[in-house]
């Protein structure tokens, strides 16, 4: 697989990154590289083996259902490089 | 220009009869206490940003830890419609920036959804549901995280972002392509949120936003192959979907004739307009770049608590309705309407409970909560939860006219004042004076009086004229306050009359 400069620039718009025209040139054969390094690993034969999901054997926990959090407006706003009467407050998006 | 045979909804065009094909994705929020991966509350209408935790605001290092309720409520319902469980399911996420969305990511199903294929049994025919039934079958239920909420009217510049719902569990239901008309789709929808509402796993409040479903339609000449579909999403009620339906078909059908293509593509509906509309923004956003989520393993089922599942499961509407049918002796209407709301179903239950012999009532009470009760909670405008009338009280009334103390149509009289005063119909009855006379020597006297001051239509009667027989029962009903019994008056009017 190896990726051009539209999907480079295509990844960057998607992700929410700006970058130059130079900087999307660079990219490119860096983003090559790094995919032809990872793609040695499809020189070894996996059908047969179980994808791992976990170093550690481990299993999921679950949560009981039950009201532990929240009430904390406060916290959640202090960043908010923005917020108004209890809301975040964004440029407005709408359709 | 639509048209509507017996079981075929087909666009008519300028180049013959098109079909239409609809899927549904239906969005329902699972009811819990707190969110799929954090202990913030659901509770709906709180102030704004209050039930938010610092996972469900993404702050950095923040780790997700699923809900274990959220789990056990969509097993329930993927048992509910017979479909499979997946005993190995996971996590994935799916990309994609808004600003409801602070995580930058949803927390979905795609690749292992945690309920298989299943199916719906629809009907589209309430007074025999049997007789125009039709299954509609499931792809899969996943389990995913809902979005914050914008508000755009607020501010002149800006849009106001509360997160109260943001991480919220939803069950995306997605349905197989298998509607073939606007009636279909509203009697899946119908069907599942009756579904959704027995099993408990949602409250189905749509004007709430608890169901909501991306309709998908495509148009095709009849048997040919599927054509291009669009998804419009978010739409919140019956009617609309219908809507959305109706226009879509209609829209596409005439691009194609007109030698257009119909593209695939995300839209919105107006309801204002009653159209739908293209979301451009939208259009890279196909682009999700899913992948297995890292914070989160596998999901792995017991088969423990799938059976645990499986037996806090409720008497599921379509045992119902057949019991209903088959064993109380209900008509297929009764057995449908009776059926279709949990609530109604526990009410009518209830009522039967509290006499002997409840295959005896059941007819009669049937009749008597889908017309007298649902009028009067109707004009009240209240849900049968609220009643002002208890089953018991019902039961009490019902089984006044049963054993012949009253007539029907004095409990009618009987249960308006049961309505007003909360009163016990016995009570009633006897404070008022309502009993039926069904003594024969009192209303034979009464006849022969009434016979007395109509002579001249009694000769008429004689003379052949049956129809003035309803004119002398009547007469006798009213001379006797309607408080005699009709049968026994009838019995007596032919008798003497001759």
């Amino acid at each position: 697989m190896s990726i051009d400069k539209e999907t480079v620039k295509k990844i960057a718009s998607l992700s929410r990154i700006a970058i130059t025209e130079a900087e999307a040139d660079a990219f490119v054969p860096e983003l090559n590289q790094i995919l032809g390094w990872v793609e040695q690993l499809g020189e070894v034969d996996t059908s047969k083996v179980e994808p791992m999901t976990a170093v550690i054997p481990n299993k999921l926990r679950l949560r009981e259902d039950v009201v532990t959090d929240g009430e904390i407006r406060e916290k959640i706003l202090a960043n908010a490089p923005i917020a108004e009467h209890g809301f975040f407050a964004v440029p407005k998006v709408i359709e | 220009m639509v048209k509507m045979t017996e079981s075929t909804y087909r666009i008519q065009g300028g180049t013959g009869e098109w079909e239409v094909v609809i899927g549904l994705e239906v969005h329902a929020q699972i009811t819990s206490e707190s969110k799929l991966f954090s202990g913030a509350s659901t509770e709906f209408g709180a102030e704004p940003n209050t039930q938010v935790s610092l996972v469900d605001a993404a702050m950095p290092g923040m780790l997700p830890v699923l809900n274990g309720e959220c789990v056990r409520q969509a097993v329930r319902t993927g048992l509910a419609i017979n479909a499979q469980i997946n005993k190995y399911s996971r996590f994935d996420r799916k990309n994609y920036f808004y600003a409801d969305l602070p995580q930058g990511y949803q927390i979905s199903q795609l690749y292992h959804p945690i309920v298989g294929e299943g199916v719906i049994q629809i009907s589209l025919d309430e007074k025999d549901p049997d007789a125009h039934g039709k299954a509609i079958g499931v792809e899969r239920i996943h389990i995913e995280q809902d979005a914050g909420k914008l508000m755009h009217d607020q501010h002149p510049t800006m849009s106001y972002v509360d997160l109260n719902r943001c991480g919220v569990a939803l069950m995306e239901i997605v349905s197989k392509p298998d509607m073939t008309s606007p009636k279909e789709a509203a009697a899946y929808v119908r069907k599942l949120r009756s579904i959704l509402r027995y099993v408990g796993s949602c409250d189905g409040n749509m004007e709430q936003g608890s169901m909501r479903a991306d309709v998908n339609v495509s148009v095709r000449k009849p048997g040919g192959e599927l054509g291009t579909r669009t998804e419009t999403k978010n739409v919140n009620s019956m009617r609309f979907i219908q809507a959305v339906i109706e226009y879509e078909a209609q829209r596409q059908v005439d691009l194609i004739e007109d030698g257009g293509v119909v593209v695939q593509e995300t839209r919105l509906f107006d309801p204002d307009r009653n159209e739908t509309r293209s979301m451009r923004s939208k259009e890279d956003a196909h682009d999700y770049r899913y992948f297995p989520d890292p914070d989160l393993l596998p999901l792995e089922l017991e088969d423990d608590f799938i059976f645990d599942c499986k037996a806090s499961l409720p008497e599921l509407p379509d045992e119902k309705r057949a019991r209903y049918k088959n064993v109380l002796g209900l008509s297929p209407y009764n057995a449908a309407v009776l059926t279709a709301e949990h609530e109604t179903a526990l009410w009518f239950e209830q009522l039967l409970e509290t006499t002997d012999q409840p295959e005896k009532i059941a007819s009669s009470a049937a009749n008597w909560v889908t017309s007298e009760l649902f009028g009067a909670l109707n004009r009240l405008g209240v849900g049968i939860e609220d009643s002002p009338v208890s089953p018991a009280q019902a039961a009490e009334l019902l089984g006044l006219v049963a054993d012949g103390t009253i007539s029907g149509k004095i409990a009618k009289q009987v249960f308006e004042i049961m309505l007003e005063s909360g009163d016990g119909a016995k009570k009633i009855v006897e404070e008022q004076g309502l009993v039926q006379e069904s003594d024969t020597g009192a209303i034979e006297k009464v006849i022969a009086e009434v016979m007395a001051a109509n002579e001249d239509k009694v000769a008429q009667y004689r003379d052949g004229k049956d129809k003035l027989f309803g004119f002398f029962v009547g007469q006798t009903m009213k001379a006797m306050q309607g408080k005699a019994n009709p049968q026994v008056v009838n019995e007596l009017l032919k008798k003497i009359l001759g």
